[in-house]
């Protein structure tokens, strides 16, 4: 009887509905490339980035729709490259200018989503510009299930591999310039690839919910886990989570999927806020009795 | 090998912080850099471990490689909030022999372990670096370059807000990396640290004050012209003719 119940809540909806599996594949394939990049950029101090380079990406989409319409690989092109040129434009600026990273990021991303706007109602109707910014994962077709698989893989594969540089640079920058690591390359590598996310996660949950499904569940991690490892996991099992049951609740109360998955994945992070083993409101205030020594 | 200055000029906004300093550092021994404030001490530094650019001149260093090379900042600029344990931060140290990609076998970190060992630290492989004090964090540097295995180790004040039991715990460090042939070049702000670890001493004042054996350069008329040297300061400075006088 109970069984009954849980199925018919929980996984009769992806049994029934092809498009509902599709949100799902596609969440769980945002949630494994989107967390582990929150997390990184978390640590690096750089919450705010994601934000910036989510504003970033809008005028290549719309340039994408202005030529192509609503087609997808038009605007993932199209916002993939003005995501990579604000990045570069600002790594540049930092570079050779006293202009701190931040204050870059800023100028540039606000140029950059200026123009977005001003494309957008010179083009189209505030439809397509909602489209844009809030997406709708159960529309995901396969070209964009494609998309997002596809980044997902690409994001693992080379954070697998420049992991250790990408972790040292934000840990002791200083060090790693000193052994001529090659800070400055790990770097940019890194912002292509949360530019990478981003792009993917627009279509299904929009360039603003992208951002909170990257950033949301890497700020829950770190109020449970104390490695970098447990981090990972918490994150992507958060990102998975609010995924799976923002779907569930859009679909039984019928409400849109993107803010759905995303207040979701809030909820997580509130309360967490409170009960977080790692520095969460209510284990700090109850010490554990401490050690001998 | 070689460790020489050769007309090295490093300035901030035209400003020279290091001006037209020549010298050779004696090799497999320690020398400390010793001046006031502003006398361009941290700036020779980094411009030797290669993080400021000479307006002038350059920094020799002959037959050592990057590897031979390690250098402790003077406030490190390490997030300590970060979810990383002492052995993790120790075996970065490995770099050179892992680089990016490679693996850290067994032998590798054993010898993390032991320079734990050799810091005092050894119960403290799994803490978090976040749950060190300041003296503890300064041990884990310190295991560190032991870990790097370096030639040439430059320190910049590595003995600020570090408790006296610490301070000569590190100093033996300095005092073992000598017998074994390393050459320690550090800043120092204590005379008796000098004259007791370090026969050689480079005096600064913007300028090369004196270079040489320690007790011979700490002398008063030094050091009071190495205060002079590094107050006097213009904001309307004209520019140095010294290389065009030279050519």
């Amino acid at each position: 009887m109970i069984w009954q119940t849980i199925y018919d809540f929980a996984f009769a909806p992806f049994v029934e509905f092809s498009f509902m599996r599709r949100a799902l594949v596609a969440c769980i394939a945002l949630a494994l490339g989107s967390a582990p990049i929150g997390l990184l950029l978390v640590m690096r101090r750089m919450s705010l980035m994601g934000d910036a380079m989510s504003h970033a990406v809008l005028p290549g989409a719309a340039i994408g729709f202005m030529l192509a319409g609503l087609s997808l690989p038009a605007m993932s092109l199209g916002g993939f490259v003005a995501g990579v040129l604000v990045a570069i434009l600002a790594g540049l600026a930092t570079r050779y200018t006293s202009v701190k990273e931040d204050a870059s990021f800023a100028a540039f991303y606000l140029l950059s989503l200026a123009a977005g706007v001003l494309l957008v109602s010179v083009s189209g109707s505030n439809v397509d510009l909602m489209h844009i910014l809030f997406g709708s994962v159960l529309a995901v077709d396969d070209m964009a299930l494609l998309l997002v698989a596809g980044v997902a893989s690409v994001t693992l594969t080379m954070l697998a591999i420049i992991w250790r540089p990408l972790l040292l640079e934000c840990l002791d920058p200083v060090f790693l310039s000193a052994v001529r690591g090659g800070g400055q390359w790990w770097h940019q590598l890194f912002l292509l690839l949360v530019v990478l996310n981003l792009v993917a996660g627009f279509q299904a949950l929009g360039t603003l919910m992208a951002v909170g499904l990257m950033m949301l569940p890497a700020i829950t991690a770190r109020l449970w886990a104390q490695s970098v490892g447990g981090m990972l996991l918490w994150s992507v099992s958060v990102a998975m989570l609010s995924g799976f049951g923002g779907l569930l609740l859009s679909y039984h109360v019928e409400l849109p999927s993107g803010p759905s998955i995303i207040l979701l994945a809030g909820l997580f992070y509130l309360v967490s806020l409170l009960v977080g083993s790692q520095g969460g409101a209510l284990p700090r205030y109850i010490r554990a009795r401490h050690f001998e020594e | 090998m070689k460790i020489a200055l050769k007309n090295l000029t490093v300035s901030y906004q035209r400003h020279p912080a290091v001006h037209h300093a020549s010298g050779e550092f004696v090799l497999g021994d320690a020398t400390a850099i010793f001046g006031p404030n502003g006398a361009g001490k941290s700036t020779l530094l980094k411009a030797m471990m290669g993080a400021l650019k000479p307006d002038a001149g350059a920094v020799e260093l002959f037959g050592l490689a990057v590897r031979d090379l390690a250098y402790l900042p003077q406030q490190s600029e390490i997030d300590r909030s970060l979810p990383v344990s002492v052995t993790d931060l120790v075996a970065t140290g490995l770099w050179h022999e892992s680089g990016a990609f490679g693996r850290m076998g067994r032998p590798a970190l054993a010898r993390v372990a032991h320079a734990l060992e050799q810091v005092g630290l050894s119960g403290f492989a799994d803490r978090p670096i976040s749950a060190l004090s300041s003296g503890q964090f300064q041990r884990v540097l310190f295991a560190r370059i032991l870990v790097q295995d370096a030639r040439l180790i430059l320190l910049d004040e590595p003995f600020n807000a570090v408790d006296a039991k610490t301070t000569f715990d590190l100093l033996e460090l300095v005092r073992q990396w000598k017998e074994e042939g390393r050459t320690v070049i550090a800043v120092l702000h204590d005379y008796e640290q000098v004259r007791a670890y370090f026969p050689y001493t480079l005096l600064m004042g913007r300028e090369v004050i004196a270079w040489g054996e320690t007790d011979t350069v700490l002398t008063d008329a030094n050091l009071r012209r190495a205060v002079d040297r590094t107050a006097s300061w213009h904001d309307k400075a004209p520019v140095c003719q010294t290389d065009e006088e030279a050519a």
